[in-house]
């Protein structure tokens, strides 16, 4: 054994302070660790997520009194008999079917963008398709919703650019196609699907091109070294792979649709969407419970895409 | 004697940077080939070029005699195991191996047996409803060799495929590798930076250097005639005596290098053809089966010394600061290039 001899009045470790010792606690408690880190976050998003969700799906099954225009604490599934109502399916398949056009129409746009910014936009190019995707996202959506109306106003500038074209006679035979159609591009269901698909494109973009970032160059190489064709390798390698993020991007797309409440008031026919059914019955009505019960619908559809999805491999690759 | 691959004056630029210069180039089919050199030497390029992943930006490359540049990957009679094997991370490992059968439109039942044949082969049979992320990294390399000669290819292209595997393993594997290529006969061209496994496979091994290809040669005449001072120090050790050291020792400006193991301290009574070069011992490395001996001949002249531990004569005068005059036989002298 060795012994060192220290000068006078050293001691071999000064007093710890306080934050050093409480930082050697926390080193030697690693759940006391985990627990003041994850506290506040856990707590917000119990009390404020699951909480105040929990709290709608209680209301769903109150009893609102159509004549004193009051709910009580009756507890009934009327709410969502109501659902059932051809009036209000109507609305529920109104909005499904256009959430569902305009996250396919994403996918199929942001898909090739995303792949060109993940495999060759390089240097400055990959800066400005990012600021480029993000951009329209910073600009206020009430603003652009409204600009949009005026843009596909008869005398706009949509309007404008197709007669200039020629393109007049197409726009025309559009407009009296049913479900398509409307007296104008403003009034029609291709218009709102426009401002829709316009307004969420972003969210589908930014997932898919996550998801084939982790897709290494080499699988690709491998794929074609095997004999396949790009079309091959897309089918059986990039696509099974960045799927995730086709499915995490519509489900923005998605529930964004299901709940947007402001595009269907100004731009396209007339026919509630289930978010401007919500805002109404909470709204004028203050029929709280049907409203809830209206929101259980996306969570729904949400659920049951996602169980789908599962089902189809597409978080194999997670 | 049929030619696998012939590069005829190809390069690959990138911008300024040369990264394959100009390389003639000749496989024979059947043969264990190997290029060799540090990385960004051009070894890998090379490997790609073949492949088709990479395009000349001038010259030919002939498979089987059949032009190939402007060809894509999925049109070439080779296949490529991938150094960090590039196993589809969403398919089981049947379905990585039957990949290329099935690309080719091979039915599902057809191509999971040969599949399986080709996973027993690789002494995997039983693996083959996982996923390569529950695999070794050395079953994860025999996945990929399996998937690549699924194929039948005619060249197997084999970029560092050992490289992250550990020694014992890799040495393994080594062994393996080159059965597997005695048995099936097929033209092997492997890339590694590791000078002792080129050796120890390769028919014959090219020594790639900053683009261009230093010396192609068996790995005996690679050894024991090294063209340049580069070659001379990359495969093995050795010690490179450059044209002004030369002349003082021999008289003529011809730089020549001397294996580490050919050099003796001089016996009593030493004579023949070769030089005696007073040093000073700086120090000894002890390595086993042998050691080395780092010996000072002059300023900034180090020369290194391998003996045999078992020569207990020879080591028990050796000891770090001590004058020691060593013999270099004239026969061991390989005179350089450049």
């Amino acid at each position: 054994m060795m012994t060192v001899s220290l000068p006078e009045g050293q001691t071999t470790a000064t007093r710890p302070g306080i934050l050093l010792r409480l930082g050697g606690a926390l080193y030697r408690h690693p759940g006391l660790q985990l627990a003041l880190l994850l506290a506040l976050p856990l707590l917000w998003f119990m009390l404020v997520y699951l909480g105040s969700l929990c709290t709608l799906l209680a209301q769903s099954v109150l009893t609102f009194d159509d004549f004193t225009m009051s709910v009580s604490r009756e507890l009934t599934l009327d709410n969502y008999r109501q659902l059932l109502s051809p009036a209000n399916l109507d609305v529920v398949l109104r909005t499904l079917s256009m959430a569902t056009l305009v996250s396919l129409a994403s996918a199929v746009m942001a898909f090739p963008l995303a792949y060109y910014m993940v495999r060759y936009a390089r240097g400055w190019q990959k800066g400005f398709f990012y600021v480029a995707v993000m951009l329209p996202m910073w600009a206020s959506y009430i603003v652009k919703v409204y600009a949009w109306t005026v843009l596909l106003a008869k005398g706009g500038i949509v309007y404008w650019a197709y007669q200039t074209l020629g393109l007049q006679g197409i726009v025309d035979w559009l407009m009296t196609l049913p479900l398509i159609g409307g007296n104008s591009l403003t009034t029609s269901n291709l218009g709102r699907f426009t401002v829709f698909t316009y307004i969420w494109l972003p969210f589908m973009i930014l997932p898919i091109q996550a998801a084939l970032e982790r897709v290494p160059a080499n699988l690709l190489q491998a794929s074609s070294d095997l004999g396949a064709s790009g079309a091959q390798t897309f089918r059986h390698v990039i696509l099974p792979l960045a799927f995730p993020g086709v499915v995490a991007g519509s489900i923005f797309t998605f529930s964004l649709t299901l709940g947007d409440y402001i595009i269907p008031q100004l731009i396209g026919p007339s026919g509630l969407f289930i978010g401007s059914m919500v805002y109404t019955m909470q709204g004028s009505i203050g029929n709280m419970p049907l409203a809830a019960a209206f929101t259980v619908v996306p969570v729904c559809i949400i659920g049951l895409y996602l169980l789908g999805a599962r089902k189809l491999g597409a978080f194999d690759a997670l | 004697m049929t030619l696998a691959v012939r590069f005829q004056q190809v390069s690959r630029h990138y911008d300024a940077v040369r990264a394959v210069d100009q390389i003639d180039l000749a496989i024979a089919e059947g043969e264990f080939f190997s290029m060799l050199g540090p990385s960004g030497s051009g070894k890998t390029t090379s490997l790609r070029l073949i492949a088709g992943f990479e395009q000349p930006s001038s010259g030919s490359i002939q498979i089987f005699g059949r032009e190939a540049a402007g060809l894509p990957p999925n049109l070439r009679d080779v296949n490529t195991v991938f150094q960090d094997y590039a196993l589809f991370p969403h398919m089981s490992v049947l379905d990585n191996v039957a990949y290329g059968l099935m690309i080719k439109g091979v039915a599902r039942a057809e191509r999971h047996r040969r599949a399986e044949a080709m996973l027993d082969m690789v002494k995997l049979g039983q693996y083959g409803s996982r996923r390569p992320s529950a695999l070794s990294g050395g079953q994860r390399q025999r996945v990929a060799l399996a998937r690549a000669l699924i194929l039948q290819p005619r060249v197997l292209l084999l970029d560092e495929p050992l490289g992250a595997l550990d020694l014992k393993l890799r040495e393994q594997m080594q062994t393996e590798l080159k059965a597997l290529q005695r048995k099936l006969g097929i033209t092997f061209i492997y890339v590694t930076h590791d000078q002792g496994e080129a050796l120890s496979m390769s028919d014959r091994v090219a020594v790639f250097n900053k683009g261009r290809i230093e010396q192609i040669a068996a790995p005996q005449v690679l050894y024991t005639q090294p063209a340049t001072a580069f070659v001379a120090d990359f495969v093995g050790t050795s010690n490179v005596f450059d044209a002004a050291w030369a002349a003082s020792l021999t008289g003529q400006q011809q730089a020549f290098a001397v294996r580490p193991e050919r050099i003796r301290p001089v016996q009593e009574g030493q004579d023949g053809d070769g030089i005696r070069l007073p040093t000073r011992l700086l120090d000894v490395q002890y390595l086993g089966a042998v050691s080395r001996y780092e010996l000072e001949a002059g300023p900034e002249r180090i020369i290194s010394m391998v003996l045999p531990n078992d020569d207990a004569a020879a080591r028990q005068v050796l000891t770090p600061g001590q004058a020691i005059t060593v013999w270099l036989p004239a026969q061991a002298m390989h005179a350089l290039a450049g």
